[in-house]
């Protein structure tokens, strides 16, 4: 009964949802074809309120992050006078896609604590527990990770790509590119003050292989031997194929 | 037209991957090497995984050798027996190569190791070729008919065998070792071995070039059938869709190698394989000495 109580304490403790995100995707499944270039997702909302708009202005950050895995990242030195792999970090958990839009610059939009609290700028995307313990300077792993992916277009913060309208209805656009990997994508929008998160909404988007795409990658994990074999029968049809065709244009 | 690749799991011009496939093919026709040794270095420029780029290699070549044999077998410039014996050489050496891979791979530094043993071996047969054709050529043009084949230790060897088409009457231990060692190194380069198999096959063995070139190929293709089950069955990483598209390059590419390489001279084709030989082995040494404009590498899960 005392519990009770105290976790009403808590809940009324906590400040009324006065404003509240109201959410459209132009698509939540995304088909990897065998022609796919990449993608780009429209995400859209309007914010739903009950009060009028405070004064102090509002912002959105949206954040979509790909599957995690864990990631080896090496570092090369100088021995003997040759670059060799030398110092080897792993990092516990890295997005293998993660894009940041916002309307305005993400350390103004977001304070600090809430970064760290929803873990939305991309080095506290990544989880590193274990690296501190595996060389020394383990940040500079983490950068190195950042930099590679970000290059590749896998990473990607757009300060200022959220356009929001009358502090009420707002749109932004992902960018998928083309070497895009299967997956739940969860996708974050957060509604902030004063870099306070106001209200927060989740959703997840799709990203599956299709059809020829989806057999084969199927079939390679099921029946290895089958595949195996298959590759080679085509190898081996493709090769005598070729040859027999050769011989024909030579003929004729 | 870019293709996204089921297993890869990256999107690339397929056009750029039909070239490439040619390029390898005509190598393969021509000299009868695999090409491994240059399309594996090729596919990581393009941007394929590492993994995947060796596995499905290995099938590719596969395919461009079949299609090459082919054109060998009608010229009958495919040593049978040779290619029996080296195979069996070469599918010991083959396990054996897989044993010493998994041990380097426990100590760590198994890239560096596979860099090192590219460098050594290219740079040493290049290097050999390129001088022995060389003097070969000076030697036509001079008019010095060439030596006969001398009788070495090769010849004084128990269990001898008739190799009809090579015209030789050899021990069977010197195939069979040649089979094995390049069997060792294939599965640790990960290529078809016919670069190192080729200078073996004329120089201690003392084939004539014209066979050793059909004979090569014959065993390539079972060595690399081997190797790409191997790699389906334990990693999934041979991805069909990207094999496809480099053997149908490869395959027409095999075809103009063979003919290109039958009319021109033996010791021209030593020399320009020994010259390509020498500029990847000039270029992963190159790689090894200059510093890298990026000091960190990517790898996938937990294998540190």
């Amino acid at each position: 009964m005392l519990w009770r109580l105290v976790l009403l304490l808590c809940f009324s403790a906590l400040p009324l949802r006065a404003e509240e995100v109201v959410l459209g995707l132009s698509k939540d499944k995304v088909a990897i074809t065998a022609t796919f270039e990449g993608s780009e997702i429209l995400i859209f909302g309007a914010v739903k309120r009950e009060e009028p708009i405070p004064d102090v202005p509002l912002d959105v950050v949206i954040a979509v992050a790909g599957p995690s895995e864990p990631v080896t990242v090496r570092r090369k030195d100088r021995r003997f006078g040759i670059w060799v792999n030398t110092d080897v970090v792993v990092l516990d958990s890295a997005p293998s896609f993660y894009a940041v839009a916002t309307t305005g610059p993400l350390d103004k939009v977001m304070s600090d604590t809430e970064d760290l609290r929803h873990r939305v700028s991309i080095p506290r995307a990544i989880r590193s527990v274990g690296a501190a313990s595996m060389a020394e300077d383990a940040e500079r792993f983490t950068d190195a990770l950042i930099r590679i992916r970000r290059d590749q277009g896998a990473y990607a913060v757009r300060e200022g790509a959220v356009v929001l309208d009358q502090e009420t209805l707002f749109r932004g656009a992902i960018q998928l590119p083309a070497n895009l990997t299967e997956g739940e994508y969860l996708t974050r929008i957060f509604l902030t003050r004063e870099g306070r998160v106001v209200s927060q909404l989740e959703t997840v988007i799709d990203v599956r292989k299709v059809g020829l795409e989806r057999w084969l990658y199927t079939l390679s994990r099921q029946q290895p031997l089958v595949y195996g074999l298959m590759s080679l029968a085509i190898a081996i049809a493709a090769g005598w194929g070729a040859s027999a065709a050769f011989q024909a244009m030579r003929r004729g | 037209m870019q293709i996204y690749l089921p297993i890869a799991e990256v999107s690339v011009n397929a056009f750029l991957l039909l070239g490439l496939g040619g390029l390898v093919g005509i190598l393969s026709g021509m000299f009868g090497v695999g090409g491994g040794f240059i399309l594996t270095p090729l596919l990581f420029l393009v941007g394929i995984p590492p993994a995947v780029a060796v596995a499905t290699g290995a099938n590719q070549i596969m395919a461009a050798s079949f299609s090459a044999v082919l054109a060998h077998f009608r010229r009958k410039t495919v040593d049978l027996e040779m290619g029996t014996v080296l195979l069996i050489g070469g599918l010991i050496g083959a396990a054996l190569g897989v044993m010493v891979f998994n041990y380097l791979k426990s100590l760590g530094q198994v890239d560096l190791l596979v860099t090192l043993c590219y460098v050594v071996f290219l740079g040493v047969i290049g290097g050999m070729m390129f001088f022995e054709s060389l003097r070969a050529i000076r030697n036509t043009r001079r008019g010095v008919p060439p030596k006969r084949k001398k009788h070495g230790w090769v010849h004084r060897l128990p269990f001898k065998m008739r190799f009809r088409t090579s015209g030789l009457y050899i021990s069977v231990i010197p195939p069979l070792l040649v089979g094995t060692s390049v069997g060792v190194l294939a599965a640790i380069m990960g290529v078809g071995g016919g670069f190192i198999m080729v200078p073996a096959m004329i120089y201690i063995l003392g084939m004539p070039t014209k066979v050793v070139v059909g004979t090569s190929l014959f065993q390539i293709i079972f060595v690399t059938a081997f190797t790409t089950l191997l790699h389906a069955t334990t990693n999934y990483t041979v991805d069909i869709a990207l094999a496809v598209l480099l053997l149908v390059g490869g395959v027409i590419g095999a075809q103009f190698g063979t003919s290109i390489g039958t009319r021109m001279k033996a010791e021209q084709l030593r020399i320009l394989l020994a010259i390509m030989v020498l500029a990847v082995c000039g270029k992963l040494a190159l790689d090894l000495l200059i510093t890298p404009s990026e000091l960190y590498s990517l790898g996938a899960g937990e294998g540190a």
